[in-house]
């Protein structure tokens, strides 16, 4: 049945159909309405959970690691400087293969200080052994809490998931939502059993100094870990189209009509959505167009993402964050699907737009496309006000 | 699966610290002992163990001979000898 | 007291190490019904380097500051799956883990109010990587990083008043302790476990590499500091000063300060160890260290 909720009313209720049973999380915009509503469940008896409000992310992050690793399901959730100041726990708690879910609604990282989206905050930890999904609307971000909780859970994965949603756009945007029932959830995700906790009936030592004698193993297993999702996470899409209905194909990427195009703009999250928007527009005048949309950005989907684009004549990435001084993050992954291949597109260009909550618009995507031309891009910022960037410093 | 680095109590041998002593271990002669087990309370390895003053003995396989037992025994029961010198490491 | 050893011996601290032999005390008196979350410190390097773990019941190690934070969530998923009343959760760390980097987390943890005791193993100095200055480290000690020279005589500040701290967040017990009285130690433990609520002991743990001196010195280095009245035994409950263990004659401090090489350099100057004296002479006023003259004697 579809409900017109809020992006994050409609995270709170998924969680709660997922039963955590601990929650633990710090106010930071635009984050804070999940967490508010899922405080609210718990106070008014919906929801069977602790909530623990802390006095830090970084303690949020702690309290969720502290109650898993006791056996226990737990969500958080944070933005921005949020998931920054959680840093180390999240590397932490990947490390500790504690396979807990949170949410990040994407928000630009200060100085200067600014809480619009961009995709910066959750880019920016992509190497630290967390599964990221990224949401194109609010329907998928809701989905995408039930596909993180299931994988993180299998015995054979055992790593966080974060899901990411843009702040503001997807958390306070609204939309029909097909809320799952509890009967489904329960037969999709089953009740969390973990393979080892804290238990006075069976006492062990976990978090334990490594030495260079066993250090990289831990490292080289994630990895190895992170190839076989390309399988899994496949197979956990399958099951949810099975119980759910809904489909996300492989539940790595989206192709939108990428089958004989020879434009196609890879780019991940709300910005989707208005890629199909211009796509359709341009497909409607007989150009052959294209959207292909990354969920997955860890794992990278590279043979994925090589098979759909190998045979396209040109394509554009477009970018919500940027890697200073180096190309942009999604743009390095797409070009190195490519890398000693037979095959590539003959131009690869990227584009950084979005930045700080800047619009991009349908005229932001056209001018991409256009802007697809024999000549490659290296790395462009799309939308800039060229009349700021001539002022200076103390004037 | 290997990472998380998880430790049974029973799978951990620890390290046979006893190696590190270097000139003294302690020695107990068992003359004067009252069985106090002040030894035991305040032995940082936990290798003392015993009931009594007949059953209390040490393990030299873990003692790192840093002499704390010594130091408390209320009867200078416990003497801190050469380890060169004579009686068995066991 | 269990028979199962729950600190096993093949541990790697320091020969004559106190915090190892006060860490073993403490789980000796929680009991095998207690989870430990432990900051990353000594303590933690030398009892769980993989494969090997010194701790016979349920611990865990996250992070450096962040034990007070992961102990709340471990009460938090007992209490979830209703096996808090059986179970003890122990929060441990050193003096930098407590009293600097760690201090947010454990503040948020003793104002919510969990059902945790919290240990500070007081060791003043960061021992771990290599003898830096804390902010338990005393007055006017020479640490790597607060290296006496001839314009400075060592540390220049005071211990920061952590027992203080903890109880001004209005929780129902804290305690120091210290090595040099082992069977004090266990006895504010099991007082602690079984005051529900937060709880906060600091215990003296010298340590013969950092304070330099010898192994075999540890209980009487410890002993001195409180027999002096640098490291006042006291407890707190529900916010009053219950308790301090008193002397009917109080050592100067010098006869403390003179048995470590971290105090040497202070040993020709009266001026300075005046200063200490007055630290000392403070305490035993606010606390009341000095025992009245006993009746029977």
């Amino acid at each position: 049945m579809k409900e017109f909720l809020e992006g994050s009313r409609a995270i709170a209720e998924v969680v709660k159909l997922c039963k955590p049973g601990v929650i633990s999380a710090y106010p930071i915009t635009p984050q804070t309405h999940i967490v508010e509503e899922l405080a609210s469940m718990v106070a008014n008896g919906e929801l069977s959970a602790q909530f623990v409000n802390v006095e830090s992310e970084h303690s949020a992050a702690s309290v969720v690691l502290g109650a898993q690793a006791t056996g226990v399901r737990t969500f958080t959730a944070t933005s921005s400087q949020g998931l920054f100041y959680m840093m180390e726990v999240l590397f932490n708690i990947a490390g500790m293969r504690l396979p807990l879910v949170l949410t990040c609604a994407n928000r630009a990282i200060s100085a200067p200080i600014n809480i619009w989206n961009d995709q910066q905050d959750s880019i920016s930890l992509r190497d630290s052994g967390w599964i990221q999904l990224y949401a194109e609307n609010i329907q998928e971000s809701a989905d995408l809490h039930l596909i993180a909780y299931r994988l993180s859970e299998d015995k054979s994965i055992m790593l966080p998931t974060m899901v990411c949603m843009d702040g503001f756009i997807l958390t306070h945007g609204m939309e029909a939502v097909d809320m799952p029932k509890q009967e489904e959830v329960d037969k999709f995700l089953p009740p969390y059993k973990p393979l080892y906790k804290l238990d006075t009936a069976e006492p062990l030592s976990m978090g334990l100094l490594a030495d260079p004698d066993y250090y990289m193993e831990t490292r080289f297993a994630i990895q190895e870990t992170f190839k076989s999702l390309l399988k899994a996470i496949p197979q956990v899409n399958a099951e949810f189209k099975g119980v759910f209905g809904r489909d996300y194909g492989d539940g790595l990427v989206e192709e939108y009509y990428t089958k004989d195009a020879q434009k196609v703009i890879v780019a991940m999250g709300s910005v989707c959505g208005t890629i199909k928007e211009v796509v359709d527009a341009q497909r409607a005048k007989g150009k052959k167009v294209g959207l292909l949309k990354v969920i997955s950005y860890r794992p990278f989907p590279y043979a994925r993402v090589y098979d759909i684009l190998k045979d396209v004549p040109r394509v554009a990435v477009l970018d919500k964050a940027v890697s200073l001084g180096a190309y942009a993050p999604l743009a390095v992954e797409v070009k190195a699907a490519f890398s000693g291949k037979q095959k590539a597109p003959r131009v690869v260009s990227s584009f950084v737009a979005g930045l700080g909550g800047r619009d991009i618009t349908l005229e932001s995507i056209k001018e991409i496309f256009l802007k697809l031309t024999q000549k490659e891009a290296s790395l462009e910022f799309i939308d800039l006000k060229p009349e700021l960037l001539t002022e200076e410093y103390g004037q | 699966m290997f990472g998380p680095l998880i430790v049974k109590p029973a799978k951990s041998k620890g390290s046979k610290t006893g190696s590190w002593r270097v000139k003294l271990r302690p020695e107990f002669l068992k003359k004067n002992c009252i069985g106090c087990k002040l030894c035991i309370s305040v032995c940082p390895e936990a290798c003392i163990q015993g009931k009594d003053k007949e059953t209390i003995k040490i393990n030299y396989e873990y003692c790192k001979g840093c002499g704390l037992c010594s130091v408390i025994c209320p009867k200078s029961d416990i003497l801190m000898l050469e380890e060169e010198s004579k009686g068995d490491k066991k | 007291m269990d028979n199962k050893i729950l600190f096993k011996p093949g541990h790697t601290a320091c020969a004559g190490c106190a915090q190892s032999l006060a860490a073993r005390l403490v789980i000796e008196a929680a009991g095998s019904n207690t989870i430990i979350a432990n900051n990353t410190g000594c303590l933690e390097v030398f009892s769980t380097k993989f494969p090997d773990s010194a701790w016979n019941v349920p611990w865990i190690h996250s992070l450096f500051e962040n034990c007070a934070a992961v102990a709340s969530g471990i009460e938090a998923a007992l209490i979830y799956l209703g096996k808090k009343d059986a179970t003890n959760v122990i929060a441990q760390a050193g003096d930098g883990g407590t009293a600097d980097i760690g201090l947010q987390a454990l503040s948020g943890m003793l104002e919510r109010g969990h059902d945790i005791l919290y240990i500070c193993y007081d060791n003043e100095a960061y021992m771990n990587t290599g003898v830096q200055r804390s902010g338990l480290t005393p007055f006017y000690t020479n640490t790597t990083t607060s290296p006496i020279s001839a314009r400075f005589p060592g540390n220049l500040r005071p211990k920061k008043p952590m027992p203080e701290i903890a109880n001004a967040h209005g929780i129902p017990y804290v305690a120091t302790a210290s090595a040099g009285f082992p069977q004090d130690i266990q006895r504010k433990v099991k007082k602690a476990l079984s005051i529900k609520g937060p709880k906060y002991m600091q215990i003296h743990v010298p340590c013969p590499l950092g304070w330099r001196h010898e192994s075999g010195q540890t209980l009487a280095v410890a002993k001195l500091a409180v027999e002096t009245g640098l490291y006042p035994l006291i407890e707190y409950e529900n916010g009053k000063l219950s308790g301090a263990r008193k002397f009917a004659q109080l050592k100067p401090v010098e006869e403390y300060l003179k048995a470590q090489g971290r105090f040497k350099h202070l040993l020709g100057d009266p001026e300075s160890i005046k200063q200490i004296q007055a630290i000392a002479d403070n305490n035993i006023l606010k606390y009341n260290l000095k025992a009245e003259a006993q009746k029977s004697d």
